[in-house]
């Protein structure tokens, strides 16, 4: 099939409505679009339901990408709060920093932060896969669900608290490990799932520089012996 | 929510765009709230013009040139009142306090927002892109500027509610969130002689940092000793004559975007407020840490 035209956006010139409506339509004629002009706009390319490529060309404001089901998002910049929050499927590719809750609940895809993550990296993420450049804040993947989160570089305090079927990846140190979250042993299996991740993110980091964290399993059921560890 | 914007100028060469790029900064955070709205402004040679005392004053009934007949009888000296709606900026070739004590005696009903030698206070119940057209911030000129648009939490909507908070001289506070043991440390200060103009937890905050510092530490320290006594969610931008500080609590869940070139240093609640500044292309941009303060001094 041959490529369509690129589709060129402009946030300065149009209103955040009219250029998500666009990328909405569905009679959206091209697969390559590029929005220019973000200026730290809130919810650009939120609910995206087709497989098409998006730049965004600068930095954004929250919920950037949000909702993302089959598209694959470029922002060439940093994002600000919740950005890929409840992704479905696509990828989200942020080429600056994030900040808090980035990949917040995500069902699914891939979201690569090329920077840093700021607290709550993850927070109840449900099987998207996170790979960040640089370091996390604090409370990074609370209450994380499944997926995975590969961090390149530090984990703030209370990483993975309360955490349930997530795997974490961490290179560097992590500040403190929340309720429940514990290191793990890296078997094969782990090793070649986090090379494949950091592949895809466009790293050929050493697997055997990590450590995995994981649930230690014991709060998953209210036990009253474990109230004060909640 | 709140929106709360600063900006400390190193060059002279921006001190005359200091009010259209405060202004720029504040209308762009008017809808993180729009209850009210403040700024406070150093070093504007109309509203702090040099050699004299400025002290900025909200909630009188009283006309500028009124207000400067009776502040100018007992201080016995000429005094200029500028209207800037719905603030009045009194200024006179005195010092602080004499023209403080003299406002409080001419006009004890006024409410004192703010005073010192370089700093203007505006705020007032509105709209921020009201306010900031009846204020005539784009006319501001200065090295340092800070501003808030308020989504009231916990205290009503009224003039003494309005940030910024100006409890010392030359010092102010803005504050996106809430503190949640303010009455008691209130109660506290209360038994120690403070006063206090309104219901609102900030003023707790201003007061209290006020008082560090008066009790001779350094704005980091005081801060610091801020989130050891304060329980709560904040961002705070406090500024003094010749420093601006960036403190968050321990959870950070309300945003805070610092930006620095050689020509400035910038902060916001959000990236958005900062787009406008000239180079803000090549930037350093990054979120302050949880409990770590940021300080810069002239």
């Amino acid at each position: 099939m041959d490529a369509l035209t690129p589709l060129e956006l402009d946030l300065s010139t149009s209103t955040l409505r009219e250029v998500n409506a666009t990328l909405h339509a569905p009679d959206l004629d091209a697969d390559t679009v590029v929005v220019r002009h973000p200026a730290g706009k809130h919810s650009v390319a939120v609910g995206l339901t087709k497989p098409i490529s998006v730049t965004i060309d600068g930095h954004v404001g929250y919920y950037a990408a949000g909702m993302n089901q089959a598209a694959d998002v470029v922002i060439n910049g940093n994002a600000g709060v919740g950005v890929a929050e409840n992704m479905m499927s696509g990828s989200v590719w942020v080429k600056g920093s994030a900040s808090q809750s980035a990949g917040a609940t995500a069902h699914g895809g891939l979201l690569v932060i090329e920077g840093d993550a700021a607290a709550r990296c993850g927070i109840s993420m449900k099987g998207v896969d996170i790979v960040v450049g640089g370091s996390i804040g604090h409370m990074s993947a609370f209450m994380a669900q499944a997926g995975t989160l590969v961090v390149r570089g530090d984990a703030g305090d209370a990483l993975g608290d309360s955490i349930y079927e997530a795997r974490l990846y961490v290179r560097g140190t992590v500040a403190s490990l929340g309720a429940d979250c514990v290191a793990k042993e890296m078997g094969p299996e782990h090793h070649e799932q986090l090379a494949a991740l950091l592949k895809a993110a466009g790293h050929d980091d050493d697997t055997h520089e990590y450590t995995r964290y994981g649930s230690s399993r014991t709060l998953y059921h209210f036990h009253v012996d474990n109230a004060s560890a909640y | 929510m709140c929106g709360i914007v600063g900006l400390h100028l190193r060059t002279p060469d921006l001190y005359p765009r200091l009010g259209e790029l405060l202004t720029g900064m504040l209308c762009e955070m008017q809808d993180r709230g729009s209850d009210s709205a403040g700024v406070a402004v150093y070093g504007d040679p109309r509203w702090s013009p040099p050699g004299h005392a400025t002290v900025s004053i909200l909630d009188t009934p009283l006309g500028a040139a009124e207000l400067a007949v009776a502040i100018g009888a007992v201080l016995g000296e000429p005094v200029e009142v500028i209207d800037a709606d719905p603030t009045f900026v009194v200024n006179a070739p005195v010092g602080v306090e004499a023209l403080r004590s003299a406002v409080a005696s001419a006009v004890p009903e006024a409410l004192v927002i703010g005073f010192g030698e370089d700093l203007a206070v505006l705020k007032g119940v509105g709209h921020p892109r009201d306010l900031a057209d009846r204020f005539g911030l784009e006319h501001a000129q200065g090295w340092q500027g800070v501003g808030h648009t308020r989504m009231a939490t916990e205290s009503a909507v009224t003039p003494a509610g309005c940030h910024p908070y100006a409890t010392g001289p030359d010092q102010c506070m803005v504050h996106n969130g809430s503190f949640h043991n303010y009455a008691t440390i209130r109660r506290d200060l209360v038994a120690r002689g403070m006063h206090f103009d309104s219901e609102n937890d900030t003023e707790v905050g201003a007061r209290f940092v006020a008082q560090c510092l008066q009790d001779g530490m350094d704005i980091e320290t005081s801060l610091k000793e801020l989130c050891r006594t304060f329980d709560g969610f904040y961002t705070l931008l406090v500024s003094n004559k010749d420093s601006f500080a960036v403190v968050r609590d321990a959870i950070a869940c309300k945003p805070a975007v610092i930006a620095e070139t050689g020509d400035w240093v910038a902060m916001a609640s959000e990236y958005r407020a900062l787009v406008g500044l000239p180079g803000i292309e090549t930037a350093r941009i990054f979120e302050p840490e949880p409990e770590q303060v940021y300080a810069w001094t002239r």
